[in-house]
């Protein structure tokens, strides 16, 4: 039985529906990369998962638990980590009270965090509007860690990095799956990584799972027609 | 030691400096002013954990000073009129023992908290303001009309309540027990601030998204919050009217919660000692420009504006810069 299962999945803004039908399971342990150009639902369904927007319709449930019936708070208790897009960390809280403020019981701690990403241990009492884009991702990654997650959701994880912060960040999350074999769901456009990390993928097209599959069967054809610009 | 804590230390020294010289020079209104100024900054801090870590504009905190109150009220009279407060299902006849009288009070503010709080945290912004508002006003014409206990003309007690060990009647001995009573309520609130559950109820203030992906529900952070704020400032009461050996319906009027909350913005939201700073300005303006006009108020007021347009540190914010916190 899979970990997260999605099926079905639809969910609108308002009037206008921004997802019609998106389809995807995680087992444990494994890498989902979510894929699609800009605008797809990727995003979107991200939301739907963590509780921050109603699913219209559809099958969501995490765990054996039915996700639609619990608010956004419950949903992240129940072992959903989201490493949100854009960062957003705590601004005015330093690095530690960023952590300790999400803290929740289990083997994630500051100092396992700290072995992860070691320039957080060195701008342990910055505040968080004080550190770089890079170092912020990487608090945004630690704060999801601390809530001891058995999914880690990374939305957009590496956008508008430096190449070489980039390089950190993947190498941190390769660690992540090899050292603790937890769950992973992806969403980023830089293929070239997500081949090298993820076990699946799938595609979304216009708020519709198109296609789903190993990531080493990814052919170039569907990534020109899905993928391209 | 950073600015910050220096600065407080030399405003908690200031403020026990000053009644140990009045002791020596034989000024004893000199020490009740302190002690006034000591029991309303710890209703400030009540406040400041309310307003300043939850961002929770509370403008119905004189609920819980006026509860406070009328607990204190409440215990005294029947116990210096030796009738009983009930029979049933034992026989209690009040009492002018402040342990108890303090219990009470932290109890009866902390039930109030839990209900303003479980109903007013459902909104937010302005809403949240006239709500509180609201239970405020109600309360207070509750107690107009609660003619047991002396409806709008208030409740006078005779003789200050006891403290085991202490002559409370000695200025200098109740001051000590107020600023103690406040030093504590300081501790409590700086190790409430660094407590993950006080970070977390920071982050909630910037964002309830952010904070709820990571597993906390905001509303209930918030409700503890208020349930903690709620009895300190209730606290804060009984001491008052001990204080006065008066209770009425004022303590729990609007301008109740003005001032309180005036004490918190005028030393700076959020610093630990800006309720203590805000009260001890407070406190000093009225007895100084109070014996000039009776208009003392307007420059009151024009001190608050100041602080509000250019020094949103508060007046602690001026001396240690813009950073801080509780």
């Amino acid at each position: 039985m899979s970990l997260l299962t999605v099926r079905g999945l639809t969910a609108s803004y308002g009037p206008s529906q921004a997802l019609f039908g998106v389809d995807l399971a995680i087992n444990e342990g494994e890498v989902l990369a979510l894929m699609g150009r800009n605008g797809m639902g990727k995003s979107t369904t991200i939301k739907v998962i963590c509780g921050m927007l109603a699913a219209s319709d559809g099958v969501l449930e995490f765990a054996g638990s039915d996700l639609r019936r619990l608010k956004s708070h419950q949903i992240a208790r129940l072992g959903i980590g989201l490493v949100p897009e854009g960062r957003r960390c705590f601004a005015p809280l330093t690095v530690e009270e960023n952590l300790t403020a999400a803290a929740r019981p289990g083997d994630w701690d500051f100092a396992k965090v700290a072995q992860l990403f070691p320039r957080l241990a060195e701008r342990r009492t910055q505040k968080a509007a004080s550190l770089s884009g890079g170092e912020q991702q990487m608090l945004a990654i630690g704060r999801a860690l601390m809530t001891n997650p058995r999914l880690l959701i990374l939305d957009e994880a590496t956008e508008g990095l430096a190449p070489v912060v980039r390089q950190e960040i993947w190498a941190a999350i390769a660690q992540l799956k090899s050292q603790t074999g937890m769950s992973i769901l992806v969403v980023d456009k830089t293929l070239k990584e997500l081949a090298q990390i993820a076990d699946h993928a799938v595609i979304l097209n216009r708020g519709q799972s198109v296609w789903t599959g190993r990531m080493d069967a990814l052919t170039p054809d569907l990534t020109d027609q899905y993928l391209g610009v | 030691m950073g600015r910050e804590r220096l600065f407080n230390a030399a405003m908690l020294l200031a403020l026990l400096a000053v009644p140990l010289l009045a002791w020596g020079l034989q000024e004893p209104f000199i020490i009740t002013l302190a002690t006034k100024v000591a029991i309303l900054a710890l209703a400030g801090v009540g406040l400041n954990i309310a307003l300043g870590l939850g961002g929770l504009v509370s403008l119905g905190h004189a609920a819980f000073f006026g509860i406070g109150g009328y607990a204190m009220g409440t215990l005294a009279s029947h116990a210096q009129n030796y009738e009983p407060l009930f029979s049933w299902p034992f026989l209690f006849e009040g009492s002018n023992q402040m342990p108890l009288i303090w219990l009470t009070a932290v109890l009866a503010s902390a039930s109030g908290a839990l209900v303003i709080g479980a109903l007013s945290l459902r909104t937010s912004g302005v809403y949240f303001i006239m709500i509180t508002l609201a239970f405020c006003q109600m309360l207070y014409y509750f107690a107009i009309s609660w003619s047991a206990y002396g409806g709008e003309d208030g409740l006078s007690i005779w003789v200050r309540n006891e403290m085991p060990g202490l002559n409370t009647l000695d200025p200098i001995q109740f001051f000590a027990v107020a600023f103690g009573v406040l030093c504590l309520a300081l501790w409590f609130s700086a190790r409430l601030a660094r407590s993950a559950f006080g970070l977390a109820l920071s982050a909630a203030r910037q964002s309830e998204e952010r904070v709820e992906t990571v597993g906390l529900a905001p509303f209930k952070l918030r409700l503890v919050a208020f349930v903690i704020s709620g009895p300190i400032t209730g606290l804060a009461g009984a001491l008052f009217a001990d204080l006065n050996r008066f209770v009425s319906p004022t303590m729990l009027s609007w301008h109740t919660s003005g001032e309180i909350m005036i004490f918190v913005i005028l030393g700076g939201v959020g610093r630990l000692y800006g309720p203590l700073v805000g009260a001890a300005v407070y406190i000093l303006l009225e007895h100084l420009l109070g014996g000039i006009s009776e208009y003392w108020q307007i420059f009151l007021g024009l001190l608050l504006l100041g602080m509000v347009l250019f020094a949103r540190g508060g007046l602690i914010g001026a001396p240690v810069g813009s950073g801080g916190g509780a």
